[in-house]
């Protein structure tokens, strides 16, 4: 009895972590969907939402709102619209006047994007860790004790229930809505959604703003469930729900989710079998693997060249 | 209605056009013809803003076009059907139609919707399925009746004959007259010359960029020299 729980034990702490990999790789998958570029400031961006989440909860308990549901709303809130202001801006700054370069070269800008975000947040916040605090501590136990059952965090909880209502609205709103249409047009010929009238820098810069948004709300909940939060934890974060989006097929929404899941799944059961500290050796083994037997990702299309 | 006036255009530092002139009026059919790499689909391409006309006057309805983004100038009434259809493989038919008509109003699409679909049958009975899964024929209709969506009163189509079994094209190049009576003006780039030509009221063709001859559908058939370079006669 104590081998199943043991088994749902990791694939519930799998499932959590695999979620909010994958909110942040939908941010690179929709970028690279669309202009064909991997935003390596995109971790940064993540790291970015978890700074203005802390000041959002500090700035709220000391103005004396520290409701549970004020400080998670707020945190929230302020983190979506200050990070999606970032994605925008990052966009237009640096990778916008570059759209008709060279591959290599928005490459090469996102880079230098993320280590300036690093050092500009190192500046204005300290290199130091910061403590956001997990409002909703607890949890509960499915099973005989603590020892011989499956702990639930409630965070933990609200982690998945998030990220699914997260996930859920995305895609309706690419499947069913008129932008989200255009969006998916776009990703699939960018020169032809211009010629039928289409505004494709709006719709780029939509999604440079998704991805910010998702990756922010991911940043509020790793945030509550670690309690840390430092200038460097985008880089980590950012290349994992990359391996996450390659996993799932970058430039597929659906793969990002599924990628970010079982990469998160994959790293806990590593860790179970190998050692903690072997966590990032499994994930990093599957995108060799991946990228090795299957390039194009789980459901991923193989490029094919548009004539 | 549409009038280039010396427009040239350049890739890098080789020009495409050269100081090019012409004119289509209002519910003509004005096609343009010339071989691989004269440039027609460019001169296309520069009504549509991209590339960039670097001289010269594009108007179309009095409206200076050079200068303008692509999305604006398509949103005026304009549509293309362009090389190769370039149709959204992965969306279905009904979400093509729907990007064509992107910027209408929800009652203008339905009646547009009803037009298209009885122009093409064929889009009816695919209505459902994924563009990219229909035949060559069906997905030149789908581009066409996608520029259609958008209610365009200048139809630019390049080469939708390309690649297509004769029977289609048959079908094409009549649904083309037949839009000659909804009062839409068309323009049409060609290879196949000779029936371009016999469908169209006037003709221009392009050299090298440059263009060398134009009259009216008739007189071009019977030129010698559009006989011998164009038509294999």
């Amino acid at each position: 009895m104590s081998e199943i729980y043991h088994f749902f034990q990791q694939l519930i702490n799998g499932l959590t972590v695999g979620s909010t990999y994958a909110l942040i790789a939908i941010g690179y998958t929709m970028v690279y969907g669309i202009i064909g570029m991997i935003n390596f400031a995109h971790g940064d961006v993540y790291m970015v939402g978890s700074y203005v989440a802390f000041i959002a909860i500090v700035g709220l308990s000391m103005l004396g709102l520290d409701a549970l549901p004020i400080l998670m709303a707020g945190a929230l809130i302020a983190s979506i619209v200050v990070t999606s202001a970032y994605g925008y801006s990052i966009e237009r700054i640096a990778y916008r006047p570059l759209r008709n370069s060279n591959r290599l070269i928005p490459l090469i800008s996102a880079i230098g994007m993320s280590i300036f975000l690093q050092n500009y947040v190192m500046l204005a916040q300290g290199s130091g860790s910061k403590a956001i605090p997990n409002p909703i501590p607890g949890e509960f136990v499915i099973g005989d004790s603590a020892m011989n059952g499956v702990i639930v965090s409630y965070i933990q909880i609200v982690i998945f229930s998030v990220t699914f209502l997260a996930m859920l609205g995305l895609t309706l709103f690419i499947s069913r809505s008129r932008l989200g249409r255009a969006c998916r047009a776009c990703a699939e010929d960018l020169k032809m959604a211009n010629l039928l009238g289409i505004d494709t820098n709006a719709i780029i810069s939509l999604t440079f703003v998704i991805g910010a948004a998702l990756a922010a709300v991911a940043a509020v909940l790793i945030g509550m469930q670690y309690g840390v939060i430092t200038p460097n934890i985008g880089f980590l974060a950012g290349i994992k729900a990359f391996t996450a989006a390659v996993l799932g097929g970058i430039g597929s929404i659906p793969g990002a989710m599924l990628g970010g899941l079982l990469l998160g799944i994959a790293e806990a059961f590593g860790a179970d079998l190998f050692g903690d500290q072997y966590k990032d050796v499994v994930a990093f083994s599957l995108l060799i693997l991946v990228l090795l037997f299957r390039p194009s990702g789980i459901l991923g299309r193989p490029e094919v060249e548009k004539v | 209605m549409l009038c280039f006036a010396n427009v040239s255009t350049f890739y890098g530092k080789i020009q495409a056009l050269h100081d090019v002139s012409l004119d289509v009026r209002q519910g003509e059919i004005v096609t343009l013809i010339g071989a691989n790499g004269a440039g027609k689909s460019t001169l296309l391409m520069t009504l549509c803003g991209t590339p960039r006309a670097a001289s010269g006057s594009i108007r179309f309805e009095g409206e200076e076009l050079v200068g303008q983004p692509t999305c604006d100038i398509m949103r005026k009434a304009i549509a293309v059907v362009p090389e190769g259809r370039r149709i959204f493989a992965r969306l279905t038919v009904e979400e093509n139609l729907a990007m064509g008509a992107f910027f209408g109003s929800k009652t203008e699409h339905e009646e547009q919707l009803d037009k298209v679909l009885q122009l093409f049958p064929r889009l009816q009975e695919r209505y459902r399925q994924r563009g990219g899964t229909m035949s060559g024929g069906e997905q030149q209709m789908l581009a066409i009746g996608r520029a259609l969506m958008s209610k365009p009163r200048l139809l630019l189509l390049d080469e939708p004959s390309l690649g297509l079994a004769p029977i289609i094209i048959q079908q094409i190049f009549e649904i083309i007259e037949q839009l000659r009576t909804d009062s839409v003006t068309v323009f049409l780039v060609e290879q196949n010359a000779n029936r371009a030509l016999k469908l169209a009221d006037r003709g221009y063709v392009l050299e090298n960029g440059h263009i060398v001859m134009q009259g009216s559908g008739e007189e071009l058939l019977h030129d010698s020299k559009v006989r011998d370079a164009y038509l294999g006669a």
